[in-house]
């Protein structure tokens, strides 16, 4: 036990040492990626298409959920299979402000109510729609719902001692209700088709490549404020409380720490992150609907932060990239293996590699000599 | 003296059915040629030999009347042969109209439709009632006067009062009376006799019962009753009140029922999670799947034995056991048991190999959903009265569900199995000390609890549609059984079963079935606050 503690110590030493070099790289190929895509002319070879811009912010959205999973799993041993529920929840917020934004540019041109409301036949706006025309009020809504979702579940979860695979099944349970739910016409979200046929945001059209490439850059700041502020958050007191409640958390309580106050905050924290994740991630992708809560799409989040290697925040970054970038690439050309190739990357990873990705790198590369730390 | 009266008579009633049904038999070559007339038949000629092939033919007869009614009946333009048709595709496939031996395909353009007026239409479901009302089949004469009871005319009603005197079944005399009485309410002005007849629908749960009653109690929009005898309507509204109560009950009976089916699919679903979940503590999200692969492999047995689906069924059962039993066995062997003692890294290992199977299955069998038939026995339902019935695919699933659970419950408790199973799961270091092959148990429980998956699966096959996400459906539910009901406890799952199944049958009707489904997982997630431990905790050191 000493030894695991001591190990996480100089990791996490490693960590903020190795920050500037995470941030480097990822607005490196941020700003390349926008300039090459603004200034070059089309034919050039160093163009970067819009596509492919909008599909960087896509990834960037899933690394930033990926780093909001490895922030309760890799530091508190919480595995979350719900945290798609955040995201959506988010992403929804997010959609209701753009349905309201579209105004009478529908298709039935009502002024008021978005299309699948006035094709529902409903004749006024529902309460919980009132205040989306206005932009502060949605990104507060992105992260007070999710926010206050956490909270209220994770309190009772956490109050009550429910741990390991029970929270696990628990958070699958919260996310599958959710998804029922949203997929109800009657709940006013959209039902099956959920919210699409964004126009534009704060005035800017959704379309334009300058609106996709600055939503990306927002996307690249996000993720590196957020891995700052984690990094800061992680090693601080509260972080190494954090951590002491994953590796003995009976000890840390006897101790005299309120362990299920910390993990929490902890996981409030984490919602937060994957709802902007979730509100970054529809303008971008243009759509929003209930599929989004699938215990699916929860589980394969868990699977970018292992294929990286959790504990590390770095790494689940790393796995959601990779991940994300085969899958695009195999849907392409051969969809029927992908979730062969999934399944199979569940079991070797967990089999084969614990640590993930960025495990096997540390394994491999020579160990320096010991740092003075080290040595202590 | 007296007995031997009746056995006169009976001897003489005898003879007479003999004669009438030797009379009604006919040779089948005139009956042929008879119906063979048809197809030459102007309307207007149609009636006389409909009327004496109601005659010569009997009861054999209906099928053939029935489908002209309904304008099933064809016949081919080659040949002037007269066909029943049933559309199929483009064309249709032809039966022979008087025994039903099958015909092969046409298509549409070489066959043309008999087509009757209204006149003809009458004396067709004369004809048809007059010779199902005398048939010697309960059901029959049952399904008979169900018809004239639903579309009431002088002629039906007529033929129903001498039916009646001769009716020897006390269920069809009944429903003959009720009939009788609600075509009197409502085309008699007698008020005696309408009384009277309001007596025959007391306690009846007929729709056309209680829609007559209604009908007597009803107000115009002035607030005037319809029904100007205050007499009948008093008596009416008493018998609403009776009637109303009594169908209340039995909808109740009926909710309940449904709640304990769905129960019963929850208790098979969970019963095999329970035992490697619960006993070996070990998370299988690839369950769902497992079912599956039962409910594939139903469908895979009755493509081999297409002849037979009636036994098919009994052989999809061990075969269903089988096959997940030996893939949960490879999976055990193969992952699971590298991952011994790190319960989330299984979880996600054994979600990958959800995935593979369900992709899998899409590869071999397409992702369409899959067609099983349902054997004879097991199709149409337990009628008690117009408003209770249970339908026996669902009866069954519950009596097999009960049947697998005690058998493991047998397994478990009075098998050697069994008692190392229990051994390991509470101690699984002493186990093996005193000499317990641990990790044989192990392979044995997981090929165990997936065999039951596979069980749940051709139970399933019967209820719903056989797809590659056919499990996934369940997976969820059945973790809110096994935790609800308390980990380790079979007793737990069962009571968790039915009382999760009960509650959501309950709720539906209030509130609709997606929402049931929510407030029912949110009730869990607050009931796991109170008891974290489930309904019937595993008590002792093994519980930590």
């Amino acid at each position: 036990m000493n030894h695991s503690l001591y190990g996480q110590f100089s990791a996490l030493h490693q960590l903020r040492e190795r920050a500037p070099l995470f941030l480097a790289v990822l607005f490196g190929v941020t700003i390349y990626a926008a300039t090459c895509n603004l200034l070059l002319a089309e034919d050039s070879v160093f163009h970067v298409s819009t596509y492919t811009v909008t599909l960087l912010g896509k990834y960037l959205c899933f690394a930033l959920l990926a780093m909001a999973v490895d922030v309760v799993w890799g530091y508190c041993g919480i595995l979350s299979l719900g945290h798609g529920a955040f995201f959506a929840l988010g992403g929804y917020a997010m959609g209701m402000y753009l349905m309201r934004q579209i105004g009478d540019r529908g298709v039935y041109g009502n002024p008021l109510l978005p299309d699948f409301m006035v094709f529902l036949n409903w004749q006024e706006l529902p309460w919980y729609w009132h205040g989306f025309d206005q932009f502060w009020f949605a990104m507060l809504m992105v992260l007070l719902v999710p926010g206050v979702l956490a909270f209220v579940f994770g309190f009772l979860a956490f109050r009550s001692r429910v741990a390991g695979v029970y929270l696990s099944i628990m958070t699958q349970a919260l996310t599958y209700a959710l998804m029922l739910a949203f997929f109800r016409n009657e709940m006013g979200f959209g039902g099956n088709n959920g919210l699409t046929d964004f126009k534009d945001i704060l005035g800017f059209d959704l379309q334009a490549d300058g609106t996709r490439v600055v939503l990306f850059v927002i996307t690249a700041v996000v993720l590196g404020l957020a891995y700052c502020t984690s990094q800061l958050i992680l090693s601080s007191r509260f972080g190494r409380v954090i951590v002491g409640v994953r590796d003995a958390e009976a000890r840390a309580r006897f101790v005299g720490y309120r362990t299920e106050m910390y993990k929490v905050w902890l996981f409030v924290y984490s919602a937060l992150l994957a709802a902007m994740a979730g509100a970054l991630y529809v303008p971008q992708v243009g759509i929003i609907n209930p599929g989004e809560f699938s215990p699916l799409n929860s589980i394969e989040i868990v699977v970018w932060v292992a294929v990286g290697g959790r504990g590390t925040l770095y790494g689940a970054v790393i796995g959601a990239l990779l991940v994300n970038y085969a899958k695009t690439r195999f849907t392409a050309v051969l969809p029927e293996v992908w979730l062969f190739a999934l399944g199979a990357l569940f079991v070797c990873v967990t089999v084969f590699l614990p640590r993930g990705l960025v495990g096997l790198a540390q394994r491999w590369r020579p160990r320096p000599a010991a740092t003075p730390e080290e040595a202590a | 003296m007296k007995p031997r009266w009746t056995v006169l008579f009976t001897l003489v009633l005898v003879l007479c059915c003999a004669a009438a049904s030797a009379q009604e038999t006919g040779d089948p070559n005139e009956l042929r040629a008879l119906a063979q007339q048809l197809a030459g038949a102007s309307l207007s000629k149609m009636p006389p030999i409909l009327e004496q092939l109601g005659e010569t033919g009997g009861e054999r007869v209906v099928p053939l009347l029935r489908a002209l009614l309904e304008g099933d009946l064809y016949k081919v333009k080659s040949t002037d042969e007269i066909v029943l048709g049933v559309e199929q595709g483009d064309g249709y496939a032809a039966s022979d109209a008087l025994d039903g031996t099958a015909l092969g395909e046409y298509p549409s353009s070489d066959l043309k439709k008999l087509r009757v007026n209204n006149s003809v239409r009458v004396q067709l479901r004369g004809i048809i009632a007059r010779l199902t009302l005398g048939s010697d089949k309960v059901a029959v004469r049952k399904e008979a006067v169900r018809n004239i009871l639903e579309r009431p005319d002088e002629e039906g009603v007529t033929l129903l009062r001498a039916a009646l005197l001769q009716e020897t079944d006390a269920t069809v005399a009944d429903l003959q009376r009720l009939a009788i009485a609600l075509y009197d309410i409502n085309h008699t002005d007698d008020p005696a006799l309408r009384l009277e007849s309001l007596q025959h629908l007391e306690g009846s749960v007929e729709p056309d019962a209680r829609n007559t009653l209604l009908r007597l109690v009803e107000q115009d929009g002035d607030g005037n009753y319809l029904e100007p005898n205050p007499v009948i309507r008093a008596r009416a509204t008493a018998l609403l009140q009776n009637i109303e109560s009594k169908v209340e009950f039995y909808e109740l009976l009926e909710t309940i029922f449904f709640g304990l089916s769905l129960g019963s699919v929850l208790l098979l679903v969970a019963t095999g999670l329970a035992i490697t979940f619960g006993v070996m503590g070990v998370i299988n999200m690839a369950h769902g799947e497992l079912i599956m692969l039962g409910a594939y492999t139903t469908y895979v047995v009755q493509q081999l034995m297409p002849g037979n689906i009636a036994l098919s069924i009994l052989v999809a059962i061990p075969a269903a056991f089988v096959v997940s039993g030996l893939v949960g066995i490879v999976i055990e062997r193969g992952v699971i048991r590298f991952l011994h003692g790190r319960p989330l890294e299984t979880l996600l290992a054994t979600f990958g190999i959800s995935l593979v199977l369900q992709q899998a299955v899409r590869t071999i069998f397409s992702p369409l959903n899959r067609q099983v038939a349902t054997p004879d026995w097991m199709f149409g339902s337990l009628e008690f009265n117009a408003v209770f019935s249970i339908t026996y695919n669902r009866l069954y699933v519950l009596l097999f569900a009960l049947l697998v659970f005690f058998l493991l419950q047998l397994i478990l408790k009075k098998t050697p199995l069994g008692l190392q199973v229990r051994a390991v799961s509470q101690n699984r270091d002493m186990a093996r000390s005193v000499g317990i092959r641990t990790e044989w148990v192990d392979a044995m429980t997981f090929g165990l609890g997936s065999g039951v998956a596979g069980l749940a699966g051709v139970a399933l096959s019967q209820l719903t549609n056989v797809g590659p996400n056919l499990g996934q459906a369940y997976i969820i539910d059945s973790f809110m059984v096994v935790v609800f009901g308390g980990v380790g406890n079979l007793w737990g799952t069962l009571v968790g079963g039915f009382t999760l199944g009960i509650t959501n049958k309950f709720l539906e009707p209030v509130t609709g079935a997606v929402l049931a489904n929510i407030l029912v997982l949110v009730f869990i997630i607050l009931f796991i606050q109170k008891r974290p431990r489930g309904l019937f905790p595993q008590k002792g050191r093994a519980a930590e």
